[in-house]
């Protein structure tokens, strides 16, 4: 197989198992080139590519111009501030617009869950799901299992922990859907605010205990809290949250086992984990960051290669 | 649909050793030249032709592989995209003798393709083709090889098929096809 079964990558709901492989083998090509001395390919030199984030970005939005860069697609940039967005104009005649300054792909954020499906019913171009609200992030879910696999190998059967704000983190979902397609166990941790009630409906299982949690796994992905979503108060204080579901050193070291810390970012150091964790040999931090351009290349080129 | 044999076993090995001695004659010791064998199938010639230098001039020679998927100039053209091959180019390339090695020479896109590729490793002081089946009057470039196995009269209804022991063939055999009979 060496096509998607999508021409869009909206969530990794949609994917199949096959497709998740591929993608991590065309990644695996992509890091060797990213780690060459000359770090671009020509495979997208006549594809132009629109960076459309109607919600701020600072990682996401980088790595993708990043991994469009390194392929030679030509790229621009909206974002919604100052846009005509804020003057009254729809998604649809925003999209519409770009496209018709001949755009093949689109990389979109939006704050609205399913904004990325409701397009991709409407116009032609290749569309990848940068996040969209609460719901998918799928391709953090794909760099976040590329990695796993590059430190514990195949995921099948390994115990993976995800800890902290869950209710609010579009990365939670699809990192479940990714997991269990490649056959892995999965735990929720988080305060009982922050966990849906409808998480056990996924086969997951949900404990409010963070050491329970990481004696269990294999992995451990911890989310950040997300402050910015909160219109109300989840939780007492910060303090009280790191109190009782940060995960620090002493905590790390008490477990006496080997295990791998992840963090999407940006991390709140000092509240869901703490500097020395976050810097430790147990965390593979920055190798999310690295692998996130290496999978990102990977969906562009194989989502590209497919005839509009 | 009609096979004509174009080399088999014996005749391979021989026009192997004939290559290496042409190589030799050029490269003396090979020490400021590596091979580069092209993926997938190109890579074996390139595994024999090392194997061969090396039991002749008894010295190790560095090799490497090139894939060329990500530089081809079809992308997009094709119905999906080509699943790419390992690239592996364990030395610096930058001011070296480099001899790209592939199976079979026909439009001359998989050339330019490598050439592209491998600038992505440095700037070689020279830069040599070797093919095994040299295919005449199909060139849609202007490309021709240093060191060639054999040249075959070809047209485009045609193909030459390479079948070695690596790829867990019985024998080596090279094949030319003809799909319009």
């Amino acid at each position: 197989m060496s096509q998607l079964s999508s021409k869009h990558l909206l969530g990794i709901k949609d994917l199949t198992k096959d497709d998740i492989q591929l993608i991590f083998e065309t990644a695996d090509n992509f890091k060797d080139v990213i780690n060459r001395p000359i770090k671009k390919v020509p495979s997208l030199r006549d594809i132009t590519i629109a960076n459309v984030f109607f919600e701020n970005s600072t990682r996401t939005k980088l790595s993708f111009e990043l991994a469009e860069k390194r392929l030679s697609a030509d790229v621009i940039n909206f974002s919604s501030s100052g846009s005509s967005v804020k003057k009254g104009e729809t998604l649809l005649d925003t999209v519409n617009n770009i496209l018709a300054m001949k755009v093949d792909m689109i990389v979109m954020r939006h704050s609205s869950p399913g904004a990325p499906h409701f397009l991709s019913k409407h116009i032609k171009a290749n569309i990848v799901n940068a996040g969209d609200g609460t719901h998918e992030h799928p391709t953090q879910a794909l760099l976040d299992a590329y990695s796993m696999r590059e430190r514990v190998g195949d995921l099948e059967g390994k115990n993976i922990a995800i800890i902290g704000d869950i209710i609010h983190s579009r990365v939670a979902l699809s990192n479940i859907f990714a997991l269990q397609k490649l056959g892995a166990n999965i735990m929720i941790c988080g305060p009982a605010t922050l966990v849906p009630k409808y998480m056990s409906s996924f086969g997951v299982k949900v404990v409010s205990d963070v050491r329970q949690a990481l004696e269990w796994c294999d992995v451990a992905n911890i989310l950040r809290i997300q402050l910015e979503r909160q219109q109300i108060k989840y939780f007492p204080s910060l303090r009280e949250y790191s109190l009782y579901f940060g995960v620090n050193k002493a905590l790390l070291d008490s477990l006496n086992k080997e295990i791998v810390i992840m963090h999407p970012g940006p991390i709140n150091r000092g509240v869901e984990i703490t500097s020395d964790v976050a810097d430790s040999h147990h965390s593979i931090i920055l190798d999310q960051v690295e692998n996130g351009v290496a999978t990102r290349m990977a969906v562009l080129y194989l989502l590209a290669g497919t005839k509009p | 649909m009609q096979k004509r044999l174009l080399l088999n076993s014996k005749h391979l090995s021989i026009t192997i050793s004939r290559l290496c001695h042409q190589l030799i004659e050029n490269h003396l010791v090979f020490e400021n030249t590596v091979l580069i064998g092209l993926q997938p199938k190109g890579v074996f010639l390139a595994e024999r032709i090392k194997s061969k230098l090396e039991e002749i001039i008894k010295k190790p020679i560095q090799l490497g592989y090139l894939d060329i998927t990500f530089y081809r100039d079809d992308f997009r053209r094709r119905d999906e995209p080509l699943t790419p091959n390992e690239t592996k180019v364990p030395f610096i390339i930058e001011d070296k003798n480099v001899i790209l090695i592939d199976d079979v020479l026909y439009t001359g896109r998989s050339v330019k393709s490598a050439m592209d590729a491998m600038s992505a490793f440095g700037r070689p002081a020279k830069v040599e083709f070797l093919t095994l089946i040299d295919r005449i009057h199909t060139r849609h470039l202007p490309v021709e090889a240093n060191y060639v196995g054999k040249q075959v009269n070809t047209v485009f209804s045609q193909k030459v098929l390479v079948e070695l022991t690596e790829q867990g063939k019985k024998e080596d055999k090279i094949w030319l096809i003809d799909k319009s009979k």
